[in-house]
């Protein structure tokens, strides 16, 4: 039985862009899915495609068991999109906005004004709710296109990098949002860039890069597969990273020690955690060697990908973008990322 | 696949399509632009000005030096002139309602709209009502300015309005040219002049600002052939605003002027609807 999301060889092409180069995907009902991956990966794209707003060149999907090319109307009764970008009208205030949004899902005015009174609750939004969309900081407006992806409860939810631009407060209450959602049984595919993120609501995770699914598992596979925690030495002085490097390899488990000579970091994969960590800064102690800096690091996006793809993902975006992809304003945000 | 679709139905309420639902979405997306237009009068007053001023410039600047029909007097022309502007003020809807789409995929707003269960054409049938409603109230003070200048009508109430509703009518059509140009054009600014500079030789091939008779043979044909003339034409009939001694064209248009403009607003409203909802649909695919 294929899943409420279920996606088959899916290729979108943007003149030479392939921006997806067949994509499989299956989300069981009531699971998460994370689509991780680097700007210009796909993500976005591959969210389009689902939600109806793409047409896809090739390729199958299904949302909710309904034909996303076939029946979009229908998908469309079943979903709740939050874009990448916050879709609100700066002209009406955040109680307006979503008072719209319920009587387009065909609700009742009163039903469709009694939902965004509590939606602008739960959302931290009630003070504000009077106010049009345009006083709104960034972190109000994402907060206000999310409420209106959750108008309707839809049973599958689409969240194109949810978190980008919220402070951690509320990316903490976003995630227990999330959450309490899918407790009740809703599917969601959300978009990421932070394994973190992933890692914390995601029970299946999709690396694409390229527009190409390069690995897929839970989080914790995913960070097996990345050689899992690493212990970094910051060595007060240079002389040092040689002795220091000796030192590591011992307790790293057969990695090689990376070396950093500009900022005098040393790296290696480890396992054993914080008792093996306290035993590293004895025997450097014990050795003689002054640290600045020493922790217990968890693989990022970035180890994720040096470990599938062999190199980082910000160093190859670099290689490959022409002067052309440079002007893009996709590129300009990448940078400042 | 079947727990998933009873529990999206157990949720989202279970009326689907009718035109009951397609009529509601269109007035909620209609009154949504209608918020935005009070809470923006700024768009509403200088898509005044610029008529005002024509009626203003037209009647003290050229009054005197433009003949119509049989006469030169001042008066006669400035009678003459109203139904050109006001059918002039009219397509400047076409502005409107592209630079307000144009703005809303600028903003992703289409796409949210785009991922919920509407009508078909309702965001573009909703943003085009808003547009006949500042129409109408454009329509509304002009009116009221050619009367203190001196316009006169010199029939009776029935005939006056039918005239006012072609004009709406010509305006309503007009505005989906403007929405399919909002779709296609990347940038609100970029639907504004796109939706303008067409209008300029349009209006002035025409018969909106001077007797079409006196033009060369060739310019002659288009403009009585023009939709925006039979309007105009139309006008001027219904309000009894043709000068003494105008003798009517023999073309069929300026023969049956409410007709002709009736039929040539329908064509480009269907036209240009079918065009641009089609256009919506498919999207930036
Ligand atoms: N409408 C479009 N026209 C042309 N190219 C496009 C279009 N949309 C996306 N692309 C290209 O397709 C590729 C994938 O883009 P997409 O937006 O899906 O990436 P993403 O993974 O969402 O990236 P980000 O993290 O920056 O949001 C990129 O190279 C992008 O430039
Ligand atoms: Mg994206």
């Amino acid at each position: 039985m294929p899943g409420a999301i279920h996606a088959e060889g899916l290729v979108k092409t943007f003149g030479d862009v392939r921006a997806l180069d067949g994509v499989d995907l299956d989300v069981p009902e009531g699971t998460v899915l994370g689509l991780l991956g680097p700007n210009g990966a796909g993500k976005t794209t591959a969210v389009r495609c689902l939600t109806t707003l793409l047409r896809p060149d090739s390729g199958h999907a299904t949302v909710a068991g309904i034909d996303v090319v076939k029946h979009p109307n229908q998908v469309r009764r079943s979903i709740g999109l939050s874009g990448q970008f916050a879709a609100v009208d700066e002209y009406l205030t955040g109680r307006e906005n979503l008072q719209m949004v319920g009587e387009l899902y065909q609700m009742k005015a009163k039903a469709a004004k009694a939902r965004a009174a509590e939606l602008l609750e739960r959302f931290h939004l009630a003070d504000a709710g009077d106010r049009t969309a345009k006083t709104y900081s960034g972190g109000m407006r994402r907060r206000l296109d999310l409420a209106a992806a959750l108008v309707v409860s839809p049973p599958v939810m689409f969240m194109d990098e949810p978190t980008t631009g919220l402070d951690p407060r509320n990316r903490q209450e976003l995630w227990d949002v999330i959450q309490e959602l899918v407790a009740g049984g809703t599917t969601l595919l959300l978009t990421t860039q932070y394994l973190e993120e992933a890692d914390h609501l995601a029970h299946d995770i999709c690396v694409v890069d390229h527009g190409r699914v390069i690995a897929r598992g839970t989080a914790d596979e995913l960070k097996a597969r990345t050689g899992g925690e690493r212990v970094e030495v910051v060595v007060h002085d240079r002389a040092h990273l040689a002795s220091g490097a000796e030192i590591l390899a011992a307790f790293g488990k057969g990695g090689q020690v990376t070396t950093e000579q500009h900022t005098r970091r040393l790296t290696v994969p480890v396992t054993g955690g914080a008792k093996l960590l306290a035993e590293v800064i004895r025997e450097l102690d014990a050795r003689g060697i002054e640290i600045d800096d020493i922790g217990l690091r968890r693989p990022t996006l970035d180890d994720v990908f040096l470990s599938l793809t062999g190199h980082r993902a910000e160093e190859e975006k670099k290689d490959e973008a022409g002067p052309e992809a440079e002007d893009s304003p996709k590129d300009t945000k990448e940078t400042s990322k | 696949m079947s727990t998933v679709s009873q529990a999206a139905e157990a949720r989202v309420p279970a009326v689907s399509g009718g035109f009951g639902s397609a009529v509601r979405d269109c007035l909620v997306v209609a009154r949504r632009n209608l918020v935005r237009m009070v809470r923006i009068p700024e768009v509403l007053i200088f898509g005044m000005i610029q008529p005002v001023m024509f009626v203003v410039l037209f009647t003290y600047v050229f009054g005197g030096s433009i003949q119509v029909g049989g006469s030169l007097s001042t008066s006669a022309y400035r009678e003459f002139l109203m139904a050109g502007i006001f059918a002039q003020t009219v397509t400047f809807a076409t502005a409107g309602a592209g630079a307000g789409i144009a703005e809303d995929m600028h903003k992703g707003l289409i796409d949210r709209f785009r991922s919920l269960p509407m009508a078909r054409g309702a965001v573009l049938t909703g943003r085009t009502l808003a547009d006949l409603v500042q129409t109408a109230l454009t329509l509304v003070v002009l009116a009221g300015v050619a009367l203190l200048v001196g316009w006169r009508v010199h029939t009776n109430a029935g005939k006056v309005l039918l005239g006012f509703l072609l004009l709406l009518l010509l305006g309503y059509a007009f505005s989906w040219i403007g929405a399919l140009i909002g779709l296609t054009v990347r940038t609100p600014e970029a639907a504004t002049s796109g939706g303008l500079i067409w209008l300029f030789p349009l209006t002035f091939i025409s018969n909106a600002f001077v007797d079409a008779n006196k033009m060369p043979t060739f310019l002659r044909h288009i403009a009585e052939w023009n939709p925006f003339s039979t309007t105009v034409q139309a006008c001027r009939e219904l309000f009894g605003n043709l000068p003494p001694g105008y003798r009517t064209p023999d073309a069929w248009p300026m023969q049956h002027p409410v007709l002709a403009s009736v039929l040539w607003s329908l064509v480009i409203l269907v036209l240009f609807r079918t065009l641009a909802v089609r256009k919506y649909r498919k999207g930036s695919a």
